[in-house]
């Protein structure tokens, strides 16, 4: 897919998603993911490459594609004075079959507001109802893009809890996030993109694991810049892996921690360097990101 | 679902229905029927100009003496139309005006027909004057189909076109287009939303002209529901086109008023189209606004049958399939 101008979007980018799985495509913002989802939604055509979902093909499929399909599009914005039970008989009426929309309400939990006009609901239930509007038709593959960015906490909880249900059902999942908290907590695999290449596939543990340690040790050092002579040094230690640079002085990649701690503190006390901060947690696919771009997903 | 949004958006149902209707108010006010209005001439001071005073004592002529430099002033700054400038028994007298001011010919042909009545004339053949009132043949008679009409035009237009591209910017077209819905079932929806309006609209301005104006449609209401629901249609179906590519609202509203203004002032909403140029009737005549409304007039003031509005018919129809059919091809779903 490219951008008029010859900008590649996404490039040579090749996913299998499984029956029954839930997918992740993991990046920062503006690396491909919601151009990746919309040519899997048949929205957009990509200049170049297939596209082939349960056995169907966008060009000649696309009607009963569409049957089996349920998106949620990043921005979902439904007119203002439609109540949500009225939105939701609306999605329902487009598939031949589907699901209750009393029945969906009562999954997305907004049975309260029945009645409410679309433009007097929070943000968290607007996106709800989105997710609900996907649902309706009781979809075999259900696309989610960006499901819980901007939410509160307990919205997010909400949402994760619908996901989970629709799982449980042996349904498949494709979502989008720049969460990798969500990836971990909702996804059996994930990709993860930067600058529209795939750069890791895999399930979240399996990626965490490919780091070469599944703790990190953050350390502040006291006495100035840091040369490259002792991060050279430092990731020789026993049981550290890898050593990166961040805001606050170095990230270590370790594993065990109990052989990578004492060696560490050893060291440092070895070479006269003073400790400011010191402190240690479990690695996240936010580590994995970085170990991969040397960019944080946030940057 | 459209039509439940629609009520709730209060302004949305003013400007269909009210504005119409103040519109028709504020025109049937500046066109009420008055006596026909007196025309101001002045006439140069000077022997005989109390005479000429005299003589032309009559509700429909204002007539004032004035020095020659003042009233020469007035003709120019058009106060009065005509000046007389009396003349001696047997010369002849003169009038100044201005002849491509239609009441100045007016005033010229009245004022010399009183003058010369009273100086002695005598009208070889008599003539009896009938005098023109009654429902049916006044201008807000005429005014008030071309009104439903420009009427059904603009809501159909702009209703259809802002609300499409609104739904566009919201990206609610590309949620819509993610599910299995016909893309024809929902450009149907639009046009349908419009012909149930007007099951409204048209009987309501009907009703209003008839209450307050005594506006009477001699010719079959049926036939005019009919010939209303077609230009709906037509309407819809352009303002479907006219949204069909656009990608904010400035810009649908621009097409909207390229596309309205030659209706507007072509298609004789207040003044009959037989005022252009003859080479430009054929064109005028197929025009949506203009078949609309001469079939509207011809129903509501002649009471033509089937047969006198099948051409009107026949072109909105036609107008009606072919741009909706474009709009199908051409909308932008995304």
């Amino acid at each position: 897919m490219r951008y008029p101008g010859g900008v590649a979007a996404i490039d040579g980018l090749d996913l299998d998603v499984h029956a029954g799985e839930c997918f992740g495509l993991l990046g920062p913002n503006g690396a491909g993911k919601t151009t990746t989802v919309e040519i899997l939604e048949g929205l957009l055509e990509p200049t170049a490459g297939d596209v082939e979902i349960l056995g169907m093909r966008w060009s000649t499929d696309e009607r009963r594609l569409r049957e089996r399909l349920g998106v949620s599009l990043q921005e979902t914005h439904l007119p203002e004075r439609l109540t949500v039970i009225e939105a939701l008989i609306l999605f329902r009426s487009f598939f031949t079959k589907g699901r209750e929309p009393e029945d969906v309400l009562r999954a997305v939990s907004l049975e309260e507001k029945r009645a409410s006009y679309y433009e007097k609901l929070s943000g968290g239930q607007k996106q709800r109802l989105a997710v609900a509007c996907a649902l309706v038709g009781d979809p075999d593959l259900l696309f989610l893009d960006e499901p819980t960015t901007g939410l509160d906490p307990q919205s997010r909880l909400q949402l994760w809890d619908v996901v989970t249900e629709f799982k449980r059902a042996g349904r498949t999942v494709v979502l989008t996030t720049h969460y990798m908290e969500e990836a971990e907590r909702l996804c059996d695999r994930v990709g993860i993109i930067d600058r529209g290449k795939l750069i890791a596939l895999g399930s979240p543990r399996e990626l965490i694991a490919a780091l070469g340690g599944r703790e990190v040790i953050e350390v502040t050092l006291g006495g100035g810049a840091i040369g490259e002579d002792r991060v050279g040094a430092l990731s020789g230690i026993r049981g550290v892996s890898a050593v990166r640079r961040v805001a606050e002085g170095l990230a270590l990649t370790a594993d065990p921690l109990h052989v990578a701690l004492p060696a560490l503190l050893d060291h440092l006390r070895g070479a006269g360097l003073q400790l400011e901060r010191l402190a240690t947690r479990h690695a996240t696919l936010e580590d994995v990101f970085v170990a991969l771009t040397g960019r944080g997903l946030r940057d | 679902m459209r039509f439940r949004l629609f009520l709730r958006e209060p302004s949305a149902v003013f400007w269909t229905f009210g504005f119409p209707i103040l519109l028709s108010i504020a025109l049937g006010i500046a066109f009420r029927n008055r006596p026909p209005e007196a025309v101001s001439i002045v006439v140069q001071a000077g022997p005989g100009a109390d005479a000429i005073l005299r003589e032309l004592a009559s509700p429909l002529i204002k007539a004032r003496v004035q020095d020659g430099e003042a009233a020469r002033r007035e003709l120019r700054s058009g106060k009065v139309v005509l000046l007389i400038i009396p003349a001696a028994e047997g010369a002849a007298r003169t009038y100044r005006y201005d002849e491509t001011r239609p009441e100045a010919r007016m005033a010229r042909a009245l004022v010399d027909d009183a003058l010369q009545t009273a100086e002695g004339r005598l009208d070889p053949t008599p003539v009896r004057d009938e005098r023109v009132t009654e429902p049916g043949a006044r201008y807000i008679d005429f005014l008030l189909p071309g009104l439903v009409g420009l009427n059904l035009m603009s809501s159909s237009m702009w209703g259809i076109g802002y609300m499409i591209v609104d739904l566009r910017t919201k990206k609610l077209v590309k949620r819509l287009v993610a599910t299995p819905m016909r893309r024809g079932d929902f450009l149907l929806s639009f046009v349908l939303m419009r012909a149930v309006f007007l099951l409204v609209e048209v009987p309501l301005l009907f009703a209003f002209g008839w209450v307050v104006f005594g506006v009477r449609v001699v010719g079959s209401p049926l036939l005019l529901m009919g010939l209303a629901m077609l230009g709906s249609l037509a309407f819809a179906g352009l303002g479907l086109l006219v949204a069909s590519r656009a990608r904010n609202t400035q810009t649908v509203g621009g097409l909207m008023n390229l596309v309205m203004m030659p209706m507007f002032i072509g298609s004789g909403v207040f003044f009959s189209t037989s005022n252009f140029p003859d080479g430009m009737q054929p064109l005028l005549r197929v025009l949506p606004l203009t078949a609309l409304n001469d079939g509207l007039r011809a129903v509501t003031n002649a009471g033509a049958g089937p047969s006198q509005v099948a051409f009107a018919a026949v072109v909105l129809a036609v107008w009606a399939a072919v741009s909706f059919a474009a709009a199908l091809r051409l909308f932008r779903w995304r």
